[in-house]
């Protein structure tokens, strides 16, 4: 017997179906099967009065540490994590140890994912083996065992040849190749951002230009051999700059933004809080507004946590010797309303649409809209439930999120994958 | 000396944070200590039972030695943790340390790290008092607080004062600690060194930012040479030790281009030879020798007030009071 | 609030507390007046004027901080932080007979501290101590050598010295 659950008279937004009106869902086993009113049926009921009804969640940039630090998070519970916060589909980040750099890790990735049975895992593989930046990996193997994407991601390939090399070699698998651009060479052993607060705290800085000049070389890399291509969490105001031009030359690129680059400045480094410590660096007042702008024209094409779970007593070291990362997947969406939503920069459905629809064409698969026929993945959302966050009751096994404490506004009540409640907000 | 002011900071960690009202209160309260030097017992029974532990994570002799005799003069027991390590993150962490030493009664940490942050990481961690002995690139505040207290010696005041400091600013934390009470004690500050020595945005810090020695030279009262640590800088940062002397060094015949009561500071150990000719470092411009010893003066108050501040703290917790001595 | 002392009267008691001092001023020079921070410093410089007066012949003079041999320090009042200042005594004290001066005498504590520091600048011969009022509640064996005044307040009050030096006004006054 098939499950039914009905979902009744929420507002459903579907930026793909260009739907919003307030209407009721039916679904049927993993299957969307009726949307419009329905009366009284034998079905598990949610109520939505008032709510959102969005299509699933998706999340292009997270890290599980599984394999190989399984003590910060693994992908079972970054998958709980993941559902509860309303996420129905993550790309896990292939910067484990051993790096996800052949089929079978790409497999084992999955497998876990599967096993979890909370949301759903999709993996990239590396550009290079071992992440070295430097012998391109089994990306044809990968691709086969299922990585919708690849990159070397914590550090950028370095090399332009190998980028090169790299783009037009995964083109041939119609796969997206991203970059975590940074130049070594210029990021040195920068922890934060270099500016005026790296001065008066005497800490090594990374300049923009480092992540500015990777991003500017791979457009010009890109426009040599045309390879769908996207950009990771880009930080500065030059970055935008640059993605917007290749944008407008009509290039396959694509690019994401983190909360964090949304929210959080580098004067939040000044007391040395490792919470705030991340790459790239949280920037200026200025590059959050140059990347404010870029979402609302529509440069920006999806929202990514890049949850990056670490340990209390790892972040508890000195400044310069701590991890770099941040764990928001629980809190992110009402982050991203805090950002982008009570400040007018866009409405709803945008919002929605970077964290559905455009994300899933980014690594093309066939998510991130709720029309009669689709996967039931669906996320339930309180747009005015106020509530604090609480890094001390994260499904995570990680801590280290600098927005423990704030106010937000929003909140995930259920997430439903493929058919099934995975998760069920505590009323 | 304002008598209704109250010194609040169990903490020295940088003079960023501080006031020039309570800046000039280490200062005055340092005043207070300088005479102990010429005593028959220079020793006063002020911090007598309290452990003073220097925490020194990289080499230093002279800001060691100088806490420690500090320490001693107040009759604290000083405990001499060093542990030099060029990887702070192996083996047993910062905090721990601290807290193993904290559970052996210790109530104050006077800590040297070569990261930044490493006293600030510290004094959220435990609760004796931590004493800041330079961090990284961060501040060095003991330092330019017996800088400051020199120049005041000398000139009786700051205010208006033009002082050059000269070198690698870049990492310095002994120019950044200096910036903030020369500053804000009333002083024009010029920063001197080749601009790939020199930190993003420090005009913003208010001071002025020249790569001409020759230039500025005739304008200074102070001149503050900083240490250049070519082997840790390699040959990155300028071509060579010859050329960086050729432009930045402090020479005989700079200093007779320069006002004749200008004073030569160092905060050591001296580079003869590179940043200062021998000639002008023991010359009669020359205050290296004094800033050593007012160093003893200004630990002294230092340690001396972040234990009042210690006391007060604990005494509005407990809410007991004492009889008031007459 | 009492008035103890006026004007007039601090004047008078400071020449009754000269007068009992005079006698036993050592002939051999070897004579120093020391004042306890702060009032005690200003009463220490009046007498030492009035003893140059009265026998022609130079006093050396000092003044004293006590604040870092105070016993309390580890236990400050809220409001009554110590201010660390300098000890300003630019002879020799051993062998001298010393004459210490504070304002009030009441615990004894900072007659201890300050015989304290003296040791620690040196070995006087002898430390005599005069003081304007005596107010009785030592918690210490010690006694002053020479009182201006003598007063039985409850350990609860506090005397007030208020000199022109220091304060602007001349009185002593008791609440």
């Amino acid at each position: 017997m098939t499950t039914r659950i009905l979902i009744k008279n929420g507002r459903l937004i579907d930026p793909a179906n260009n739907v919003d009106r307030v209407t009721d869902v039916l679904i049927e086993g993993d299957r969307v099967s009726h949307i419009g009113p329905v009366s009284a049926c034998d079905a598990y009921l949610i109520k939505a009065a008032g709510k959102i009804i969005s299509p699933g969640l998706i999340d292009l940039h997270v890290h599980f540490r599984e394999p190989g630090d399984e003590e910060e998070e693994t992908i079972a519970s970054g998958s709980a994590a993941a559902v509860a916060g309303g996420f129905t589909s993550v790309v896990c980040m292939p910067n484990t140890s051993p790096s996800i750099d052949e089929a079978t890790a790409v497999e084992f990735v999955h497998r876990m994912g599967r096993q979890a049975r909370k949301t759903f895992i999709y993996v990239m593989g590396a550009i290079t083996r071992e992440r070295k930046g430097q012998e391109l990996a089994e990306i044809g193997l990968m691709s086969q065992a299922g990585a919708i994407g690849f990159t070397d991601d914590g550090s950028g390939v370095q090399d332009a040849s190998i980028m090169l090399k790299a783009m037009k070699y995964v083109s041939m698998f119609d796969r997206v190749i991203c970059q975590h651009c940074q130049y070594n060479s210029l990021a040195g052993k920068g922890v934060m951002n270099a500016g005026y607060q790296s001065t008066v705290l005497g800490l090594p800085g990374i300049d923009p230009l480092a992540e500015e000049m990777m991003l500017w070389r791979d457009v010009q890399l890109v426009r040599k051999c045309n390879c769908k291509y996207h950009a990771q969490h880009l930080s500065t105001i030059g970055s935008v700059k640059i993605m917007r031009e290749a944008k407008q030359m009509g290039l396959p690129v694509s690019c994401e933004v983190s909360p964090h680059h949304l929210l959080l400045t580098e004067d939040m480094c000044s007391d040395y809080d490792t919470n705030y410590k991340v790459n790239p660096p949280l920037r200026t007042k200025a590059d959050i507004e140059a990347l404010k702008q870029a979402v609302k024209e529509g440069v920006i094409d999806a929202l990514a946590t890049d949850h990056a779970p670490h340990l209390m007593s790892e972040k508890e070291l000195e400044f310069l010797a701590a991890p770099f990362g941040i764990a928001s997947l629980e809190c992110a969406l009402p982050l991203y309303i805090k950002a982008l939503i009570e400040p007018g920069v866009i409405d709803w459905s945008n919002m929605l649409a970077m964290m559905t629809c455009r994300p899933a064409a980014v690594i093309g698969v066939d998510k991130g809209r709720l029309g009669v026929g689709d996967r039931a993945d669906v996320t339930i959302i309180d747009p005015e439930a106020e509530w604090t966050i609480d890094a001390n009751k994260f499904i995570s096994k990680s801590r280290n999120c600098p927005y423990h404490g704030w106010k937000v506004k929003g909140k995930v009540l259920n997430t439903i994958v493929a058919g099934e409640i995975r998760y069920t907000a505590a009323s | 000396m304002d008598t209704t002011f109250q010194w609040r900071h169990k903490h020295l960690i940088g003079l960023a944070e501080l006031s020039r009202q309570e800046l000039e209160f280490i200062l005055d309260t340092a005043k207070g200590f300088e005479e102990f030097s010429a005593r028959s017992v220079k020793k006063a029974p002020t911090l007598r039972g309290k452990v003073v532990v220097n925490m020194f994570f990289e080499d230093s002799t002279r800001t060691r030695n100088s806490f420690t005799l500090a320490a001693n003069r107040l009759s604290a027991d000083v405990i001499e943790f060093t542990k030099t390590s060029s990887s702070v993150n192996k083996g047993e962490t910062l905090i721990d340390t601290a807290r193993n030493l904290e559970a052996m009664g210790v109530d104050i940490v006077v800590i040297r790290h070569s990261a930044g942050g490493a006293p600030k990481l510290l004094s959220r961690s435990i609760n004796a008092c931590v004493v800041n002995a330079g961090d990284g690139y961060h501040e060095h505040p003991t330092q330019a607080l017996l800088d400051a207290y020199t120049i005041r010696q000398v000139r009786g005041s700051l205010d208006g004062l033009t002082v050059g400091i000269v070198g690698d600013i870049a990492h310095s934390r002994v120019a950044r600690s200096n910036i903030y009470v020369l500053t804000k004690l009333g002083a024009k500050v010029i920063v001197v060194g080749p601009p790939t020595l020199m930190p993003g945005k420090i005009e913003q810090l208010g001071v002025r930012v020249s790569h001409n020695l020759d230039e500025v030279i005739e304008e200074l009262d102070v001149i503050n040479m900083l240490r250049i640590q070519f082997e840790r800088l390699g040959g990155n940062m300028f071509p060579s030790v010859r050329e960086y002397s050729h432009f930045f060094g402090l020479t005989v015949e700079r200093v007779k281009r320069a006002r004749p009561n200008i004073l030569v500071m160092h905060p050591g150990p001296i580079n003869r030879g590179v940043e200062i000719e021998s000639e002008v470092a023991d010359g009669p411009n020359s205050v290296i020798l004094q800033q050593v010893s007012n160093g003893v003066a200004v630990r002294m108050a230092v340690l001396f007030l972040v234990n009042q501040a210690a006391a007060l703290q604990g005494e509005n917790k407990t809410g007991k009071s004492e009889n008031q001595t007459n | 609030m009492k008035k103890l002392l006026t004007k007039e009267q601090i004047a008078q008691t400071l020449d009754e507390l000269l007068s009992k001092i005079l006698p036993d001023i050592p002939q051999d020079g070897n004579f120093a007046v020391i004042g306890i921070r702060s009032r005690g410093e200003v009463l220490a410089k009046r007498l030492c004027k009035a003893i140059e007066a009265k026998t022609g012949r130079d006093v050396l003079g000092g003044t004293l901080d006590i604040t870092l041999y105070r016993d309390d320090l580890n236990a400050p009042k809220g409001n009554n932080q110590p201010k660390v200042r300098a000890t300003e005594i630019e002879f020799d004290v051993s062998d001298k007979f010393i004459l210490l001066v504070d304002d009030v005498l009441h615990t004894g504590r900072s007659v201890r501290a300050a015989m304290d520091a003296l040791t620690d600048l040196g070995r006087p011969k002898t430390i005599r101590l005069a003081v304007l009022v005596d107010r009785g509640h030592q918690e210490l064996p010690i006694r002053a050598d020479y009182v201006g005044i003598r007063t039985e307040a409850p350990a609860e009050q506090s005397i007030k010295v208020y000199l022109m030096e220091s304060d602007g006004k001349e009185e002593v006054v008791i609440d």
